[in-house]
């Protein structure tokens, strides 16, 4: 790899630009692409240009045959990301496993007596009201969205922006009652079935978890499952 | 793939910091696998002329070979490709215990 393609490529990584690094594995070109399809280094074959671009959104490295050679396409998107409503205990817990797990955690909780950063080290917590925050930060296919705080006042806003949202994983804390409550209350707002049906709730695998922490692994068990599982084929399991 | 990186060490920051210190510095990357293998496509080992590294590119089962491949790979500054897997004679050699196929690129960083 020239040293160049390497700077170029850390440089990209630090400013969390996404990018793939295409190598011809036969020949040595080398080349970085971005999602628009512009590039940097050695010229490319119309059609690797576009499977790298096309890496890129599915988030997925791998090998591509064009012509005689074959090429690996290695994507580098920026980590993933975890915002998490309400900075409550169970939040102390589940923003270091999703940090350990790679993601990008933003904490938001307008109430500042538990949004301390104190309670959160090396965490971006944020005192927006959540709807804000969300429109802030655009959620995009790669986000998560969890929401703890049990409060409609708090979950709910947030809610309302990540189900019309492009997020790959919402999920909200509260039992079946209080989910059940929060979809009337939803309904009557006007979000239709198959927004409400994005949220997982009650939130998390069912491993009997007791313990704020392990909720937080339930939690961050049932975001790897929706992240890293194919959905089922629709119509799989009737007949 | 290696959006996960975060959470992750460092390894193209090593690779550039290590040839800044003016070592000879090799790059291997997993860029496929069938079965099972422990470590996916994208994953990273950086090695250096005197036969340190970071990194992994498999649950340590083959990262002594990598490492050799890469100490050549310096002195050629060409490319290669290698193949680990249970059809592999030298699969048994290095001990990729898994039973799955891994293909690693070697490369010199200029």
């Amino acid at each position: 790899m020239q040293r160049a393609v390497l700077d170029r490529l850390n440089g990209d990584r630090a400013a969390e630009r996404a990018v793939a690094l295409v190598t011809a594995l036969g020949g040595g070109a080398q080349a970085l692409v971005y999602p628009d399809g512009e590039g940097a280094g050695d010229a490319l074959p119309e059609a690797v240009t576009a499977a790298a671009k096309d890496a890129l959104r599915a988030d997925r490295s791998g090998q591509v045959e064009a012509g005689d050679e074959t090429w690996f396409v290695h994507v580098h998107n920026p980590p993933a990301r975890m915002v998490i409503v309400g900075a409550v205990h169970i939040t102390q817990a589940l923003a270091r496993m999703a940090e350990a797990a790679g993601y990008a955690v933003v904490v938001c909780d307008p109430r500042r007596a538990f949004a301390d950063a104190a309670r959160f080290p090396a965490i971006e917590v944020s005192t927006e009201w959540p709807d804000d925050a969300l429109n802030r930060l655009t959620p995009d296919h790669r986000t998560a969205v969890v929401t703890l705080t049990h409060d409609p006042k708090i979950d709910d806003p947030a809610l309302e922006v990540a189900v019309r949202a492009p997020v790959f994983y919402i999920g909200a804390l509260g039992s079946r009652r209080t989910h059940g409550k929060r979809l009337e209350r939803l309904r009557e707002k006007g979000f239709t079935e198959d927004e409400l049906g994005r949220i997982h709730a009650p939130i998390g695998l069912a491993i009997g978890a007791r313990s704020p922490a392990e909720i937080a692994v339930s939690i961050m068990a049932e975001v790897t499952q929706v992240r890293r599982t194919p959905p089922a084929p629709a119509g799989e399991g009737s007949s | 793939m290696s959006s996960e990186q975060a959470g992750q060490e460092d390894i193209l920051g090593t690779a550039a910091r290590w040839r800044d210190e003016g070592r000879e510095v090799a790059l291997a990357t997993v860029i496929a696998t069938w079965g099972s293998s422990p470590r996916p496509v994208g994953s990273q080992l950086v090695a250096d002329g005197e036969g340190r590294f970071e990194g992994s590119v498999s649950g340590g089962c083959i990262e002594g070979a990598v490492i050799e491949e890469a100490r050549k790979v310096m002195g050629s500054g060409a490319p290669s490709v290698l193949e680990f897997g249970v059809s592999n004679e030298q699969a048994w050699e290095v001990g990729l215990a898994c039973g799955g196929t891994v293909r690693v690129l070697v490369e010199r960083i200029e």
